[in-house]
């Protein structure tokens, strides 16, 4: 009888097994690099209805954070209303066709259709205030928004992300006159990691770790 | 089997190329691993929070417009009638004419100061600039109409009258009310008193013991 199968075949178990073994590990790869936040959240940069930029109004006009998220270290984050753009819009660029969309919304009191950059899932519980009070500068989890022209996630605020600074938060706390400055730096980077170590300890600030810290 | 790594490897790239690397910029919403179509109300509840669009009311939006003749409980006095305090809460005598000097209600010390000095640089130093003198970064732009602080009209102002200026706006400018809670107000408005001094202020007007450490004798 005629062989069947060329004697080749004899090895094409293992072949195919060190095939499969190669195939794994680069899914594996890839979807440790490709199905994570850092790929897929980082860079979002959404079209706004106005072009409005941190750039100019922060980086040149050095306006504060809270003049327009002025609920920031009380309450949440908040997008301001059209009414504080009109603080100066209604005498600067009044007629700039740029602004018509925060026009309309002031007059008709219907709100600016922005798009929300950052979003938590809503089994996370976030609040700002306590991050704020605390010595966690925007700049931390934000980037430094005073140079973008569009607000662009920098950071994946995914999970390890919250835990690597709460496991380790003398590495990020800064002085409280610096938490709303972005250019400034942590205590650790100015002063040395036994100063932030000071800190933490006078502030007595321990992030939650455990589960029901932040899934409550 | 050869021809199977070709095909592997053309996949990479070709996946490669599509996908890209890390840290580039789009304006798609994010892709998710467990998207939201599949697993609806997963990761997103379907529940309202703060600035969020809702079909549920005619005008489309979560957050509620206050009813009128009402004020925000944090603003207001809690428990009382908002007109239990004039003089706190809109600056204004029981006669209706504005009132001078602070409320009773508020300690004027040093944090009641520094609280001033700090929204005033928020709030009111962009236009107002940082010694009131009307000279805020705006100006640049082009926005002529701020005053200074520093004339006589503006200096016998009633406190109860730039106080509603702040919370009602008066003219071009805008009302405050929303992002200064009343006492903050009162706040700011020290601090505009203690501006307006240190621009007529001699050196009789500090006490004798604290004259060294700004170097006068
Ligand atoms: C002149 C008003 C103004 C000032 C001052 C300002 N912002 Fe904003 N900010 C906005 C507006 C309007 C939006 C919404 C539009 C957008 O996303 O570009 C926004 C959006 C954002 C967002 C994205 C929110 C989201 O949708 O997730 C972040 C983050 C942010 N601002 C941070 C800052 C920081 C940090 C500062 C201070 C350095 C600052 N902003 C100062 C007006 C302001
Ligand atoms: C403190 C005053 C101030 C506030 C508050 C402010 N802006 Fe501006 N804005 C300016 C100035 C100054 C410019 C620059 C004008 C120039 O370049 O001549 C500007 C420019 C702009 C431009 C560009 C206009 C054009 O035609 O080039 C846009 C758009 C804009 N602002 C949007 C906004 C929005 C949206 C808000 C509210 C979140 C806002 N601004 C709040 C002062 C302000
Ligand atoms: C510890 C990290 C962290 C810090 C520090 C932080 N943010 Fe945020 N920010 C977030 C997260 C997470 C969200 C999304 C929250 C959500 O969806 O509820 C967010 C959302 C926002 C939003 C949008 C809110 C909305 O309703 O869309 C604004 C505006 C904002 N941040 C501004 C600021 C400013 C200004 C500062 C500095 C004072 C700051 N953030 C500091 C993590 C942070
Ligand atoms: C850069 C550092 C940093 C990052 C990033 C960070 N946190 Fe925190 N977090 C802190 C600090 C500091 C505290 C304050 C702890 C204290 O005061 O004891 C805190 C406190 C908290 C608390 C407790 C609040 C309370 O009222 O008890 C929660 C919940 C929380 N963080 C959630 C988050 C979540 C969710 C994220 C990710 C989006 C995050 N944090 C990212 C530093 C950080
Ligand atoms: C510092 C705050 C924090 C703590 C503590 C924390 N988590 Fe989370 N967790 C988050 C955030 C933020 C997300 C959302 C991540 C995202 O959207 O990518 C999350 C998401 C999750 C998810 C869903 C993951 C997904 O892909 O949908 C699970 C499951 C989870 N956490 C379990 C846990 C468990 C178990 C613990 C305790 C060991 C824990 N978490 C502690 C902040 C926290
Ligand atoms: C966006 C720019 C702007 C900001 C910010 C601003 N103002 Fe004004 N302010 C003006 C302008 C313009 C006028 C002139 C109003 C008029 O007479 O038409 C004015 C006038 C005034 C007056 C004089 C009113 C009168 O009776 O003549 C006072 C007092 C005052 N502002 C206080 C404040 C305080 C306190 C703040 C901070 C909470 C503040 N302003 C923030 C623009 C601003």
């Amino acid at each position: 009888m005629a062989k069947l199968f060329p004697k080749s075949a004899n090895k094409l178990p293992v072949q195919i097994i060190v095939y499969l073994c190669v195939v794994g590990c680069i899914a594996t790869a890839a979807a440790q690099y490709y199905m994570t936040p850092k790929y897929t959240r980082v860079g979002y940069a959404p079209m706004q209805p106005v072009p409005y930029s941190h750039a100019k109004h922060v980086g040149e006009l050095g306006l504060d954070c809270r003049y327009c998220h002025s609920t920031i270290d009380t309450a949440g984050a908040a997008i301001p209303t059209s009414q504080t753009c009109m603080n100066c819009h209604n005498q600067l660029k009044a007629a700039s066709p740029a602004l018509a969309v925060i026009r309309e919304s002031y007059q008709t009191g219907n709100p600016v259709p922005w798009v929300h950059v950052h979003v938590m899932p809503s089994f996370v519980y976030f609040d700002h205030s306590i991050h704020v009070n605390r010595g966690i500068g925007c700049v931390e989890c934000h980037g430094k928004v005073s140079e973008m022209d569009v607000v662009t996630q920098v950071k994946p605020m995914s999970m390890g992300f919250c835990l690597d600074c709460h496991r380790a938060p003398e590495l990020h706390v800064r002085e409280k006159a610096d938490v709303f400055n972005l250019d400034s730096g942590t205590i650790a980077a100015t002063q040395g990691i036994e100063a932030a170590r000071t800190f933490v300890k006078d502030w007595n600030i321990k992030p939650p770790v455990s589960c029901s810290g932040c899934h409550r | 089997m050869r021809n199977a790594y070709i095909a592997t490897l053309f996949i990479v790239v070709l996946t490669f190329s599509i996908l890209g690397l890390r840290n580039r910029t789009f304006t798609k919403p994010p892709m998710d691993v467990f998207p939201e179509w599949l697993f609806p109300g997963m990761k997103y509840q379907p529940k309202l929070t703060q600035q969020q669009q809702s079909p549920f009311f005619a005008d489309g939006r979560s957050d509620r417009p206050a009813p009128p003749n009402t004020v925000p409980a944090s603003f207001g006095p809690a428990g009382q009638g908002v007109r239990s305090d004039d003089f706190l809460y809109r600056g204004k005598l029981h006669d209706g004419s504005w009132a001078r000097g602070f409320p009773p209600a508020l300690t004027l010390d040093m944090k009641f100061m520094e609280r001033g000095r700090e929204r005033f640089t928020i709030y009111c130093s962009p236009c107002h600039g940082a010694v009131g003198d009307g000279g805020g970064i705006t100006k640049k732009y082009g926005m002529g109409a701020v005053p200074t602080y520093h004339d006589d009209r503006l200096r016998q102002m009633a406190e109860g009258e730039i106080f509603n200026t702040i919370t009602n706006g008066k003219g071009q400018m805008n009302p405050y009310g929303d992002k200064l809670a009343p006492r903050d107000r009162w706040a700011v408005i020290a601090y505009v008193r203690a501006l307006q001094l240190a621009q007529t202020g001699t050196v009789a007007d500090v006490p004798e013991d604290h004259r060294a450490e700004l170097g006068l004798k």
